[in-house]
């Protein structure tokens, strides 16, 4: 039978780097995802699965713990809370540059600056636009629940490798706090530099035995040879958007109105549905899994049915210019949103579209 | 005798290391790195530990490092060398890992990272070319550039009271209880070219044994941004920077 935990939603993060298989985990304490770290150290990985854990001296050197975990082909991952991400938007770009895999789990809180404790969602353009210098992408994996966060440990690594590139989970302080129901999955032993070598390709810096050397860079002095890099960047980054988008539909098959919302904004806004559809206003609610690559063409496929769209969001609205470029002027866009780790209650929701669209 | 009947393998006196490329080195006439390099090249081919070897190159003149010393490489972000090279030693404790950092790397932008590396004790080994001056980028003010020393952003030379003073940083790491052996040395002679050697390969064998982070600093020229020839350039250094940053064993343990 599974096993079933009631744990927090960082809880569940540390959990899951275990029975993942996780090599290395390197973080700095920030509110509110320290339980993570704290997770991690308790738990004693490294007697169980031999996995790395350490408490670096800032976010800046996690980040770069990473890049060197990265370089030797292993399973590396960080985790922190808003301020902290943005210390690590120059190690993501270069992770990007690189071609490296890894996994960063932002619990997101109220900014800009030291801002607040609170959730947020502010993160979104940093999150999915880069947030580090150059044209590059991260992919992105929204958790609306413990058990999301749980998965999307193994679902961010799975694709970070196949495409030697960044993942982040996207999550804010309501879902790393909150304690619900997970089900573990099963264990699964860390790759031996063999199995990794087989698997993802014999690029990693394990020693050079047996071969030419393995060199991992970002640098490209001749633009040429940058060009090369950027293209290969975006071709890969065009296929990820053909396959790899994730998303969740909620009530949308004869929905004439529709709600976008992500993670803990997503979970509010299904309530607002129920509420919405108890008055005869048919609602639906798109929730995007995948905020990089975006459901782009699944809007774009509902709009011959829709009267309106509202991008619900805990920050000054931020996803709502991707759903304006899929809908191109299209159907009526609008926004409701809340900031500074102020939470907005179904009602609130449900009053702004009634509003906006004078229903 | 011509030079046919000297050229003969048993009359081999010296040789390349075969763990150095034969790509040609992109360093100025006159500069330490490329002898540092060979050093590294040597004991790595000594060590027979070319295979089991992994290096952490810089942003600066030693970005280029990975062309010229033939072993698996990563290039870190300005100043992280330590952070890679903790967790690459961490995840391969087996195997060799060094970084390979300038002054304005290691001393500067990357203080945080070379402490916490050093106090850690971190079973690596840290080369640390201290030149005084910023390289690369076109010779600016380093953090280790002498009192009253010209460079391009102290073209009036350097003043305490407004840049602050030179900073001995392995002094600094020598107080840190993680690192077993500190050490500054040069390269200027064919003397302090044994010596730094023989210095570097007891880092590399002190990783074996678990005693915590090696660091040696290699007091360096740069005579290009210095602005002088080869030969003054080294016996500047020899007046000017050895008083301030004396050579020999800090610790050894």
């Amino acid at each position: 039978m599974a096993e079933k935990l009631l744990k927090k939603g960082n809880e569940a993060i540390a959990l899951a780097a275990i029975r993942y298989g996780v090599d290395g985990y390197f973080g700095y304490p920030i509110t509110p995802q320290s339980e993570v770290m704290e997770t991690l150290m308790e738990e004693m990985p490294w007697e169980t699965t031999g996995m790395v854990v350490l408490q670096a001296e800032s976010e800046t050197s996690s980040i770069n713990m990473l890049y060197g975990g990265a370089c030797c082909g292993k399973k590396v991952m960080t985790s922190s809370s808003s301020p902290g991400i943005s210390l690590m938007c120059e190690g993501i770009s270069y992770m990007a540059g690189s071609e490296l895999p890894c996994l960063v789990v932002n619990v997101t809180r109220g900014g800009p600056g030291l801002g607040t404790i609170q959730p947020s969602q502010g993160d979104y353009f940093q999150a999915v636009k880069g947030g580090g210098h150059g044209d590059y992408k991260t992919i992105v994996l929204a958790p609306a629940s413990v058990q999301e966060m749980y998965d999307f440990v193994g679902t961010g690594f799975d694709l970070a490798f196949k495409y030697r590139m960044p993942a982040m989970i996207l999550s804010d302080g309501a879902i790393g706090q909150m304690m619900e129901k997970v089900e573990l999955r099963p264990q699964v032993q860390r790759l031996t530099d063999k199995e990794i070598a087989k698997k993802y390709g014999d690029w990693a810096t394990t020693g050079k035995s047996g071969r030419k050397a393995n060199f991992i860079s970002s640098l490209a002095l001749e633009a040429r040879d940058m060009e090369q890099i950027n293209l290969r960047l975006q071709s890969k980054y065009r296929i990820i958007e053909e396959t790899e988008v994730l998303f969740e539909k909620h009530l949308c098959d004869d929905a004439e109105y529709l709600l976008v919302a992500f993670g803990s904004s997503a979970r509010i806004c299904e309530s607002t549905v129920e509420m919405a559809r108890s008055k005869g206003i048919r609602m639906g609610l798109l929730r995007p899994i995948t905020l990089f690559p975006f459901p782009t063409r699944i809007i774009q496929a509902m709009l011959p049915q829709l009267k309106g769209i509202m991008s619900v969001e805990l920050s000054a609205g931020q996803m709502v210019e991707d759903i304006r470029l899929a809908v191109n002027g299209a159907v009526p866009v609008e926004f409701f949103g809340k900031m500074g780790g102020i939470v907005f209650s179904p009602e609130e929701v449900l009053n702004a579209f009634t509003a906006k669209f004078n229903l | 005798m011509d030079t046919h009947d000297i050229i003969k393998p048993e009359n081999l006196v010296y040789g390349k290391s075969k763990v150095l490329t034969d790509t040609v080195m992109h360093y100025c006439p006159g500069c330490t790195h490329g002898v540092v390099h060979k050093i590294i090249a040597e004991v790595i081919e000594e060590m027979d530990i070319q295979d089991r070897t992994i290096g952490v190159c810089p942003v600066g003149c030693a970005v280029f490092a990975y062309k010229y010393i033939d072993i698996d490489w990563q290039q870190a972000a300005h100043g992280r060398a330590p952070a890679l090279a903790t967790a690459t030693k961490r995840l391969y404790p087996d195997k060799y890992v060094f970084t390979y950092q300038g002054d304005g790397d290691l001393a500067s932008i990357g203080t945080a990272e070379i402490i916490h590396a050093c106090n850690r004790g971190e079973n690596i080994v840290v080369i640390f070319i201290n030149n005084a001056i910023y390289g690369m980028t076109g010779g600016q003010m380093a953090p280790t550039t002498l009192l009253g020393m010209k460079t391009a952003t102290t073209p009036y030379g350097r003043k305490a009271e407004l840049n602050g003073y030179p900073l001995k940083i392995t002094e600094l790491v020598a107080q840190l209880e993680g690192t077993c052996y500190v050490t500054r040395q040069s390269a200027q002679n064919p003397a302090s070219v044994r010596k730094a050697k023989k210095a570097i390969r007891k880092a590399f064998e002190n990783t074996t044994q678990r005693k915590g982070t090696s660091f040696i600093e290699i007091v360096a020229a740069c005579n290009s941004n210095w602005k002088m020839a080869p030969v003054k350039a080294n016996k500047w250094m020899e007046e000017n920077m050895f008083p301030f940053y004396p050579l020999g064993d800090l610790k050894d343990r």
